[in-house]
């Protein structure tokens, strides 16, 4: 009953969205005011229907209804209850039904925070996302609809969650990353309501950049989410493996970065539209493209989703229909007046444009490195592109990057003079030589590679405190004159720094991680990087769903101390006969103690791998600064200013014009609404 | 002209269009087998553990075998390893490794750190035999009569459930 009340709920939440796209549309249109109005209460009732099915399907995993196929597909009676809340998301249907569920509470949320809008913008805004709803509703409803019964006879009990699936990790990552995901496709809907509109100002980048910054604040968490788990999940150490389903995120993640410098461009200084707009299109199809390739089956991956042609099929008409005629659209539509704003090539305009050329290389990079071997597939080639590939790209782009980088923090819109531009390189190139020099021989062999990770590292490091230095000048003490900098400056540094800090996590994990594979048997010492590891003994345990043999490892430093205990552990899952590896990791600043169990080699002896990582949390590190530095600049009351203005302008009109103007465009220059 | 310009994005886009509707419905775990029921390609390629030694398609004759394509550069076949050393080990099946676009070094560390399940391993530093056999990434394992034909392809990852329910039953019908 649960299940049918589900299915009810996600045909009328189809249904909202279906008058979502046509009413509002039509309203714009036809300027005709009550029409447009509907777009808000259509959001509302959307999303309140798709929460309604999404609510129906968790409580059909906690009830255990395995008559449902997809609860006995991916659940079982013996799992803890807060991994049946997860193994909703846990396959294919039921993770699109996240998806839709995220997707209609952002299109609520712009319903909710456009007052300041006008209302034809608003009306496109929410049809424009109304339709990609109703694409990925039909999606679900047609091909992959989770409610879908086994009847008569169904089994006693589900056949149990991947366990890799069981995992904090994976209750996070997914929502996290979708948020992301999802949140582009906000950005691509005020791009074609511009077009549409043929309102592509000034205003619409405003308008924009919150959401766009936020939905890669999201992206940033889920990619990193999904590397952590990757890390102390699979039991070998590794991060990021160039699988196509992580390029898949990664894509739009790189174009989104792009997006939101550009925003900024078209913001303060109304030019590069036309790319900002082309910027935003491709963001958005990047992330459909992700969808269509993870669930089409075309490529294979250890990201295993139930792929089939139909699936992939529809995936792909959606993808022609959406993105051609958004590529129609823009063609026709975009606006190709030179604009008259000069400015020189040392200007701000410039160093962002860099940033943006550099970026959608990488996002072709990645492109071309998953879409390669379907290309040469079907010209009869057969070929595959591994990470030594998207190493050595990587390798080359992300210097020069960053070396660019750090001298435009210090550029000014239209043109900078020499000698502010360039007045702090001496320094920053002179102190980061001997510091790429000495990292890398503390931690042991001087490496190229690694000699280059660390200078651009530090790089960006000094140019970003230099650059702080200079703008929390202040009468007072420093520290007031940094409290007065704007959240969006705050946001900025703390995102450049974050760059960096995975940088250095990158590199010096890469290169000076100690792993040894090992035979162990209680009382087994083994040693790396001055620690010692001593298996005292394993024992059986026994989880709701799993056995599993468990080790009890004490680790000593070389000064006699004891580190820690770690229990690492061999689980088999009753259920599906799976074999897991639950590593045992001491995490630490400034390295990580990870020990996993191999194989069972008799006789009370296991091989096991002990390894020393020396700053692999500051890649994760590094990714929190970026999103919280996201989340920073998004929170900077110059995108709220505008609202109050609109609500108060009959009195207070002059007072708040001149408060908006210094709060929007500190620089004077550009154009407003 | 420069709004011709502005078309080009639609262009791409059809393009890649053009080109993932032929792609689809083609599920690369069901590649077709250019060699199927084929003998092994001949080819000469030097042995992992000794450059010198050369290794032929006559080395892959005499029982049935299979032949697993792997590289240090690939996740999955990490994954696969531990299930490899356990159908060499505990099932004595015959594996002959196919060390695919790797470095020499590289791979006798893997195979000294999670130890060895090849019973002969080749290996294709360019990837010559690789292309011979239609080799799309790694890891991939043959099945190859005692004949030294081709008679089976699979993409992917062998664990216990690929082993039971598709090799094994596909060696026992010919194996004797």
């Amino acid at each position: 009953m649960i299940a049918e009340i589900g299915h009810f709920a996600l045909i009328l939440s189809f249904c909202f969205s279906l008058l979502l796209t046509v009413v509002p549309l039509l309203g714009a249109w036809w300027r005709d005011p009550l029409w447009m109005g509907v777009a808000r209460p259509l959001a509302m009732g959307q999303l309140v229907m798709v929460l309604a099915a999404f609510v129906a399907l968790t409580a059909n995993f906690l009830l255990d209804d395995f008559s449902v196929q997809y609860v006995a597909n991916h659940s079982n009676s013996l799992m803890p209850w807060y991994y049946k809340v997860s193994a909703v998301w846990g396959g294919h249907e039921g993770s699109l039904l996240l998806w839709v569920l995220i997707l209609g509470g952002w299109t609520a949320a712009v319903a909710k925070f456009s007052k300041q809008l006008p209302l034809d913008m608003v009306a496109r805004v929410l049809g424009v996302l109304g339709f990609v709803n109703v694409g990925f509703m039909l999606f679900i409803l047609l091909t992959s609809n989770p409610f879908n019964r086994f009847l008569p006879n169904w089994p006693q009990d589900g056949s149990d969650l991947n366990p890799l699936l069981q995992d904090f990790g994976l209750i996070v990552h997914p929502p996290m990353l979708y948020m992301g995901y999802v949140g582009f496709s906000v950005a691509f809907a005020f791009a074609i309501a511009a077009l549409l509109g043929g309102r592509l100002d000034a205003a619409w980048a405003r308008w924009s950049r919150p959401w766009t910054t936020v939905a890669w604040s999201f992206m940033t968490a889920g990619i990193a989410l999904g590397s952590w788990w990757a890390y102390y999940e699979l039991g070998w150490g590794g991060w990021w493996f160039w699988d196509p389903v992580e390029n898949a995120s990664l894509m739009p993640w790189l174009a989104g970065t792009a997006l939101m410098h550009s925003l900024a461009v078209t913001e303060k200084r109304g030019v590069f539209k036309s790319w900002t707009v082309l910027l935003a299109i491709f963001t958005f199809s990047l992330s459909l493209l992700g969808t269509f390739l993870v669930r089409s089956g075309i490529l294979t991956s250890v990201h295993a989703f139930a792929s089939d042609p139909e699936r992939g099929q529809f995936v792909l008409m959606f993808l022609l229909i959406t993105i051609g005629s958004s590529l129609a659209l823009y063609a026709l539509r975009a606006p190709v007046v030179k604009s008259r704003i000069g400015f020189t090539e040392r200007s701000r305009e410039i160093f962002l444009l860099l940033n943006n050329i550099l970026f959608v290389v990488a996002t072709l990079t990645v492109l071309g490195g998953t879409l390669f071997p379907l290309g040469a597939e079907y010209f009869g080639y057969e070929v595959s592109v591994g990470a030594p590939y998207f190493n050595l790209m990587f390798a080359f782009l992300v210097p020069v990057l960053v070396l660019i980088m750090g001298v435009g923090v210090y550029s000014n819109w239209k043109d900078t003079r020499p000698k502010v531009l360039f007045s702090r390189v001496p320094v920053m190139a002179l102190v980061s030589l001997p510091v790429a020099l000495v990292v890398p021989w503390l931690y042991g062999e001087v490496a190229l590679l690694a000699v280059v990770g660390t200078y651009i590292a530090s790089w960006l490091i000094l140019a970003t405190f230099l650059d702080v230095w200079k703008k929390s000048a202040s009468k007072q003490s420093r520290w007031s004159g940094w409290l007065k900098t704007s959240r969006s400056f705050k946001g900025m540094v703390a995102g450049h720094l974050g760059i960096a800090i995975t940088i250095l996590g990158a590199t010096i994990t890469s290169h000076y991680s100690e792993e040894k594979d090992v035979r162990m048997e209680a009382g087994t010492v083994a040693e790396i990087a001055g620690f010692q590891f001593k298996l005292l003994g394993i024992e059986g345990v026994r989880g709701p769903n799993y056995v599993s043999d468990q080790a009890h490892v004490t680790i000593t430093s070389s000064s006699g101390d004891i580190v820690t205990t770690l229990h690492p552990e061999k689980r088999r899952y009753l259920v599906s006969g799976d074999v897991m590896t639950e590593a045992g990791i001491d995490a630490g600043l400034f390295r990580d103690l990870y020990i996993s169990m191999g194989e069972h080699l008799g006789d009370g002896a296991w091989a096991m791998r002990v390894q020393y990582k020396p700053l692999v949390r500051w890649l994760w590190l590094g990714a929190v600064f970026m999103s919280v530095g996201g989340l920073l600049a998004v929170a900077d009351p110059r995108y709220r200013v505008k609202l109050k203005q609109r609500r108060q302008q009959p009195e207070v009109n002059t007072r708040l014009e001149e408060a908006s103007t210094s709060a929007v465009m500190p620089d004077g220059g550009g154009s407003t609404a | 002209m420069k709004r011709a310009l502005l078309f080009l994005p639609l262009v791409l886009g059809a393009g890649l269009f053009f080109l993932f509707n032929q792609m689809l419905g083609h599920d690369p775990s069901e590649l077709q087998l250019a060699r199927k029921d084929q003998p092994v390609p001949v080819f000469s390629l030097p042995d992992l553990h000794q450059p010198d030694k050369l290794i032929t398609e006559a080395d892959l004759k005499g029982r049935p075998m299979l032949v697993n394509v792997w590289a240090t550069w690939c996740p999955s076949c990490r994954v696969e390893h531990p299930y490899l050393l356990k159908l060499a080990r505990e099932y004595g099946v015959t594996i002959v490794g196919l060390n695919y676009k790797d470095e020499r070094e590289a791979a006798l560390r893997w195979l000294v750190e999670l130890e060895d399940p090849y019973a002969i391993s080749v290996f294709d530093e360019e990837g010559r035999l690789g292309l011979d056999l239609g080799v799309y990434g790694a890891p991939e394992t043959y099945v190859i009569d005692a004949g030294g034909v081709i008679r089976y392809r699979h993409v992917g990852v062998v664990d216990e459930k690929v082993w039971q329910t598709v090799l094994a039953p596909l060696i026992e019908s010919f194996g004797s």
